[in-house]
């Protein structure tokens, strides 16, 4: 294991908490100051992942780790060239700006309807109504979901009552600054029972030299009857690590929906979601499409916990990997003794286009019920010469033929997006991304 | 339009065609029938420039350019098409959307300007219509769960949205009934001018039925052995390819 002590970043955050339970953590609530202590144990206990780590077998971030960043943001005016880059063409929609994690109180294209509050969580944990939310530190040994539970100060508190059909709520992240960063962003998202609604985020960041590392958690509770269609676009600059911690608690007969795509940019993505179906009768679709360039790391850890009997599952993640990059797909489906009549269904299937790129796919299947329909598969391939000859001998150009046939890949998780202006924003960003020459 | 000199040509180191040569002129039908394994497919594989197939000699001039130096997009915007005996199925790929695409990379190329979306439409019924192409077909993934008659008939769509001058049909009647043979012809026919040309390779007479050639090639061991009219199709039908064989030995 490689030592802690030779990771500058490990003493800073350590030093950063010291100090910060003196002061910050007076006005929060005791539950969730025992919750920060509890984390932060475990995470100084665990120290940053090493590949030494089933988990973060593949993804090394050791050199990501060895930068420097501070660990608090200063006031960074928003670029509007960034915003323009977050925001979808011809989506109708409330918009929401984050900038490094945190909101100015301002919905574009408000009010909020009925049905739907949002705050800031630096506000929540101080609101009696929504404190307990906080109050957990149910992370386990996951080093990162830890590290932002002891830290985190900012983010986005939704508390939906009522069905919001009528347009999706976009969250816009934008990271900037003057300086290296590590940001902790904490979201917590309650869906009460019956509730309804489409999220949108993207991900976007400054371009150039600066580097910032987001730890980003969100943690969902989808009730009973409620329904949430997530989809998360990932489209930051190179200077961007991150790693985005999802946690969704599904209650009876609950519905979540979850797209992620990640395009070139970041050098460093890790994806980390799981669904746990706490109750009976819930459905679950995880879609996820990462198109990999550069030497960018891509990794999908994704966990469908199947706790309570007559749950449904699928997921589908296509990945296409270009130039020097690497992709990780890890897709563990558990099921519980209890979980009879589980259908939970897997697939993973990767495009890999250039002799350099690296895929690592490993669906991860515990079953522990006898009365379940569970299937995964795995296909890692190359283009069809055949396919690449057919259109070529109908006019089309070398790459427009590549292109064509990377959509057509890809089209298997896009068709899926319901909302028309964010399906063809990501058809757009597939193409735009596709290098001419890319192998 | 087309000429073909003493063309030889290998594939994984197996010499396949072994000093063809063929002449095609603008307004021609010409049929290429021989035996299994002669090498009629590769003689279309090597005309649309499929990169597996290696030329050792021989040229091959089409309107006065060396088509055996250009791509196979090249070779396609230049006027040479190519209807496959076994098109390939491209799930996600809107067969509208494709031909859009392919259009638009030849008009391009030939510096007309680009089709607008009404006009592009109006030629895509059009075209529909005459080759008696289902609509429901159009809007579908490139030939994605098409029956095999349903993917001959996108091919002779593509044939008529793209209008090349010279057509090469690779074995286009296997796997078809009797209908579907009936209405890939009348397509064919329909398309046939003065300016355009066509090489059709089969195994059968039966398609020369609907489609009647101008010149009947008989292609064996890679090379033409005997080239005669329409009669000779029919004289193939009667006495088979077995008399080319003895011929063979005979000559050894």
């Amino acid at each position: 294991m490689t030592s802690q002590q030779d990771i500058p970043l490990f003493e800073e955050v350590v030093n950063e908490f010291d100090q910060r339970a003196g002061e910050l953590s007076r006005e929060e609530s005791k539950g969730l100051r025992t919750a920060r202590q509890a984390a932060f144990e475990k995470f100084r206990a665990l120290g940053f992942p090493s590949i030494k780590h089933e988990d973060w077998k593949y993804t090394n971030i050791n050199k990501f780790l060895k930068e420097e960043y501070a660990l608090e943001a200063g006031k960074t005016a928003t670029p509007a060239e960034l915003l323009d880059r977050a925001t979808i063409p011809g989506l109708d929609c409330y918009q929401i700006v984050l900038v490094n994690g945190v909101w100015d109180g301002q919905v574009i294209g408000g009010p909020l309807p009925k049905g739907i509050e949002i705050l800031r969580v630096a506000d929540a944990v101080r609101d009696s109504r929504f404190a307990s939310y906080f109050e957990d530190a149910k992370w386990g040994n996951q080093h990162f979901a830890n590290l932002n539970t002891a830290l985190f100060t900012d983010g986005l508190f939704i508390n939906l009552t009522g069905a919001v059909t009528e347009k999706p709520v976009h969250i816009a992240h934008l990271y900037v600054g003057d300086r290296n960063l590590m940001l902790q962003p904490r979201h917590m998202w309650v869906c009460k029972p019956n509730s309804e609604l489409s999220i949108v985020e993207t991900v976007v960041s400054q371009a150039g030299e600066l580097k910032i590392w987001s730890n980003s958690l969100t943690d969902i509770i989808i009730n009973r009857d409620a329904r949430l269609d997530h989809v998360q676009i990932q489209e930051a600059s190179s200077g961007l690590r991150m790693v985005n911690h999802t946690t969704v608690h599904q209650k009876k007969q609950s519905l979540y929906n979850n797209y992620t795509f990640t395009m070139p940019g970041a050098e460093l993505v890790r994806n980390d979601l799981q669904a746990r179906l706490e109750e009976d009768h819930t459905e679950t679709h995880l879609y996820g499409l990462y198109l990999a360039a550069g030497s960018q790391l891509v990794d999908n850890h994704t966990l469908v916990d199947h706790q309570q009997p007559h749950c449904y599952s699928n997921e589908l993640y296509k990945g296409v990997l270009l130039e020097q990059s690497t992709g990780v797909f890890n897709g563990k489906v558990y099921v519980h003794q209890d979980a009879q009549k589980t259908n939970a269904f897997q697939q993973n299937n990767n495009l890999v286009i250039s002799k350099k790129a690296t895929i690592d796919s490993k669906p991860e299947l515990e079953i522990y019920a006898d009365d379940v329909k569970c299937s995964h598969g795995s296909t890692v391939g190359q283009f069809s010469e055949e396919a690449l000859f057919y259109l070529r001998a109908r006019g089309l150009g070398e790459a427009t033929a590549k292109a064509l046939l990377i959509n057509a890949f890809a089209f298997d998780v896009t068709e899926k997006l319901k909302n028309p202006a964010v399906e063809n924003h990501v058809n757009q960003l597939i193409s735009y991304h596709i290098p001419v020459n890319h192998a | 339009m087309l000429i073909i000199k003493n063309l030889h040509a290998q594939v994984e180191g197996k010499q396949i065609l072994k000093g063809l040569n063929l002449t095609v002129n603008a307004g021609e039908v010409h049929a290429i029938m021989g035996p299994n394994g002669a090498g009629k497919s590769s003689l279309a594989s090597v005309l649309a420039g499929r990169e597996n197939y290696e030329v050792t000699e021989g040229e091959v001039i089409f309107e006065g350019k060396d088509l055996l130096e250009m791509n196979p997009e090249t070779r396609a915007r230049e006027g040479v098409f190519l209807a496959f005996q076994y098109p390939i199925e491209i799930p996600g790929v809107s067969n509208i959307n494709f031909l859009k695409t392919a259009l638009g990379e030849i008009r391009a190329y030939r510096n007309l300007p680009a089709l607008d979306a009404k006009e592009f439409l109006q030629l895509s019924r059009e075209k529909q219509k005459l080759v008696e192409f289902d609509a429901k077909l159009v809007n579908r993934s490139l030939n994605e769960g098409f029956s095999g008659g349903e993917k001959k008939r996108n091919e002779i769509f593509q044939l008529a949205m793209l209008e090349p001058s010279l057509s090469i049909l690779d074995e286009t009647d296997s796997g078809l009934d009797i209908d579907a043979l009936r209405i890939v012809s009348k397509g064919v026919n329909k398309l046939r001018s003065e300016k355009n040309a066509f090489i059709i390779i089969t195994h059968y007479q039966r398609l020369l039925e609907y489609i009647v050639p101008d010149f009947v090639h008989v292609l064996y061991d890679g090379r033409i052995v005997k080239s005669g009219t329409k009669e000779l199709a029919l004289e193939l039908e009667e006495k088979g390819y077995d008399w080319l064989k003895e011929k063979e030995s005979a000559t050894v």
